[in-house]
């Protein structure tokens, strides 16, 4: 089992792209068994005994578990037998080491199932080696254990080998035997996994340039009531409830953490404040007033929000920089003329001057915003979404697929606002930033709030639990 | 006539009807089930069936057999799916549009090239007297079942059969259900689509081919009035099931035949508002079973991509 570590950028999904068969590469040579192969795409990758589990799973969700097995084989019989296939997949589930009702949905599978499923897959093709994206990205801590044990055993018994992408210095530590350690495209070390330290693979991932401190928790009160949920329910875009009667309060100056694997209500909690969903039941409150998130009430009650990818639900795309960080406010005063007019040099002023008090890297204030990186989008949309007082901030998973530099920038600001008499609801399905930011945690699972607990005091495998929907 | 059967004659002609009015429905909307199980929607297919209805008349006409005229119109179908199926494939192409130019191409093109076919006589599609056993005019009449019909019948479990349980039929159903992880899995998604949606367009070809050699009959410009656009908006009320589709063109199609049978008994009180009854049942239904809130969990997850 071997793991391959690195920033965002760092050419992990590249190299592993140029294994299956996706991209080319221009120099170099890959063997399989001490054999030079060339490997044309995913299929060439699949006859050689490659298979690879996305990040992003490929299984088609409106069909069974079986049809998505049978539809990756390389052979299928032009008339499909199910029986004779369903007692084959049976059998074949008895032999491994989790199984899968075969005639389910994947639809109706949890996402460590999924996960599961994409495993079998590879193994079901007959794979020899695969390779995991950032496997555990969309599970449990419990499940990610059992998920890396599972196949750690196999690489043991020596039935398959491993290539694990990965962030998670612990999930390392606990299953790889070595690593490899990749930054801006090259090539840093190979190790074994026991030889290093999680200090000293920070220090090989980000290089020299030590990595900035966030900005510290100051002691503080929580103060008067910011956010009020009260019964709320709503239902997903199949009309099946998604969320069910949550009941929460922030208080100003505290950063309360929804922690929870992505995929149980959390999107949707966020649509809904963000006025994209719409209620079933219950009522949201801000400032103790009633809120329905139009932008009146928005304005007044002074409500921002960082919303999961940035680029789709907080920005246009196509649009300049400029005009971004003005979607707020660019029909307020001072940025209007004769009440219907828009001041666009104004606009880009201001936007020169975001540009700089937040380092956005943009070719300049008039490029689109669609053009820059994802960490540079997220800090135009901060840049908009902090300016001016701000009574509440809801950030749903504000540091997803950043970079270290940019990670630390971010939940940085966020405490800043906390520090200064910010209510902050934190929507995120990475543990570590709900420990390192909040001031409470509350669990999400299956559209309702499980747990609650002080952050000081809480335990990572009591909310492991909770989040797993079994405690 | 009518007196033999009195009120009796209304239904026996709504369901002889049915088989008349039903099968153009039936061809074209099994011809767009199996398009939009693939993650393409064609709505061309109104100019596939009138282009279908003019070259089955013509190649019959020509040949002298009705036969050979079925096959004419689904090759002619075939070709003009094939044409929709190959643009979309280019990037950046809207299917709902071109559809749309799509539909005024073969409208047009029919009336163009079919202006020396409205004269001449053309050999008919013959029918299968399943009421040989009666004296009944009436009922003889309504148990005329053309053959077609029959076919189609029989299409519609066999497309269904063939998307559960056959190799074509998982890879067309991955390749609607997500692009994405047809591609991962090396399947050519712009080919599975090309094919499926030639393959809906010849069917819908031999659904023209009906109106031309079978009923009416003859051809001529006022051949269709919306069927084809009608049967598109079928699938989506039959869910994306080749079965369902079956029920709801007998559906459309009884209510089609209304009007006729009505006025068949001596009704002729609001005769033109009966022969509206498929189009008030069109809006009516799609009202009923759409939802401002919710999407379909039948429908193919690639429909809803906008490109």
């Amino acid at each position: 089992m071997h793991a391959l570590l690195g920033e965002n950028g760092a050419g992990k999904s590249t190299l592993v792209k140029c294994l299956m068969g996706f991209y080319q590469p221009d120099a170099g040579e890959l063997s399989v068994d001490g054999e030079v192969v060339s490997v044309r795409s995913p299929r060439d990758a699949q006859a050689h005994g490659i298979g690879m589990v996305y990040q992003h799973f490929t299984l088609v969700e409106n069909m069974t578990v079986a049809e998505n097995l049978l539809i990756a084989r390389r052979e299928l019989p032009a008339v499909i037998d199910w029986k004779h296939e369903l007692a084959e997949l049976r059998a074949f589930m008895q032999r491994m080491p989790f199984k899968i009702e075969p005639a389910r949905p994947v639809r109706k599978l949890a996402a460590g199932e999924k996960q599961k499923l994409e495993i079998l897959k590879q193994l079901y093709l007959g794979s020899r080696v695969v390779i995991l994206d950032e496997p555990t990205s969309v599970l449990t801590p419990d499940e990610a254990d059992e998920v890396l044990g599972l196949v750690r055993r196999m690489a043991e018994r020596g039935e398959l080998s491993v290539l694990v992408i990965t962030h998670k210095f612990r999930e390392v530590l606990a299953f790889a035997d070595d690593v490899t350690i990749l930054r801006r495209g090259q090539h840093i070390v190979t190790d074994r996994a026991k030889n290093l330290t999680p200090e000293k693979m920070a220090e090989l991932m980000v290089g020299p340039e030590p990595p900035k401190q966030s900005s510290a928790r100051a002691e503080r009160e929580p103060g008067d009531l910011a956010l009020e949920l009260i019964g709320l329910s709503a239902d997903d875009d199949l009309g099946l409830p998604v969320l069910e009667a949550l009941t929460l309060e922030v208080r100003s100056g505290e950063i309360v953490g929804i922690a929870g694997v992505s995929g149980n209500g959390q999107e949707e909690l966020v649509e809904v404040l963000a006025g994209q969903r719409t209620l079933r039941a219950g009522t949201v409150r801000v400032g103790r007033r009633p809120y329905t998130s139009t932008r009146e009430e928005i304005r007044a009650q002074r409500v921002r929000l960082l919303p999961e990818a940035p680029l789709k639900n907080a920005c246009v795309a196509g649009l300049p920089l400029s005009h971004n960080i003005a979607l707020r406010d660019f029909d307020r005063p001072p940025f209007t003329v004769a009440r219907w007019g828009i001041r666009f040099g104004a606009l880009e002023r201001r936007a020169e001057e975001a540009i700089r008090t937040f380092r956005i890297r943009t070719p300049g204030a008039r490029a689109p915003i669609g053009q820059l990186s994802g960490g540079n989008v997220q800090r135009a949309v901060l840049a908009r979404e902090l300016a001016g007082e701000v009574a509440l901030l809801i950030a749903a998973n504000p540091c997803f697929g950043l970079d270290f530099g940019a990670v630390a920038e971010i939940r940085s600001r966020l405490m800043d606002a906390r520090n200064a008499g910010t209510a902050v609801l934190l929507i995120s399905a990475d543990l570590e930033e709900i420990f390192a930011l909040s001031d409470r945690i509350l669990v999400m699972s299956e559209g309702k709030l499980v747990y609650e607990t002080r952050a000081d005091t809480a335990d990572l495998l009591e909310i492991g639990r909770h989040m797993a929907g079994h405690a | 006539m009518s007196a033999t059967l009195g009120l009796w004659g209304i239904p026996l002609a709504v369901l002889g009807g049915a088989t008349r009015v039903s099968t153009p429905f039936l061809f074209v909307s099994l011809g767009e089930c199996l398009t939009e199980r693939s993650g393409r929607v064609n709505l061309g297919l109104e100019g596939t069936l009138v282009m279908g209805a003019m070259s089955g008349y013509g190649v019959s006409y020509l040949t002298g057999s009705a036969w050979l005229g079925v096959l004419g119109a689904g090759v002619i179908g075939w070709l003009l799916g094939a044409l929709h199926g190959f643009i979309c494939g280019k990037p950046r192409v809207n299917d709902i549009a071109l559809g749309i130019a799509m539909m005024l191409l073969g409208v047009g093109l029919a009336f163009f090239l079919g202006k020396p076919l409205i004269q001449p006589t053309a050999p008919r599609l013959g029918a299968i007297p399943f009421g040989s056993f009666s004296d009944n005019l009436q009922l003889r009449a309504a148990l005329d079942v053309n053959v077609l019909f029959v076919f189609g019948v029989a299409l519609a479990p066999l497309l269904h059969f063939g998307l559960q349980n056959t190799r074509w039929g998982l890879v067309v159903r991955t390749v609607g259900e997500s692009a994405e992880a047809a591609r991962a899995l090396g399947y050519d998604v712009n080919r599975v689509r090309l094919l499926a949606t030639a393959a809906g367009g010849f069917l819908a070809g031999v659904g023209g081919s009906f109106l031309s050699l079978y009923y009416p009959g003859s051809w001529n410009e006022g051949l269709s009035s919306g069927q084809g656009l009608m049967a598109v908006a079928l699938v989506i009320f039959a869910r994306w099931s080749p079965k369902r589709c079956l029920y709801a063109s007998l559906l459309f199609g009884g209510a089609g035949a209304i009007g006729p049978a009505l006025q068949s008994v001596g009704i002729t009180t609001g005769y033109y508002l009966w022969n509206a009854a498929p189009y008030v049942l069109t809006l009516a239904i799609l009202v009923a079973s759409s939802s401002a809130t919710r999407a379909s969990a039948d429908m193919p997850a690639e429909l809803g991509v906008a490109r």
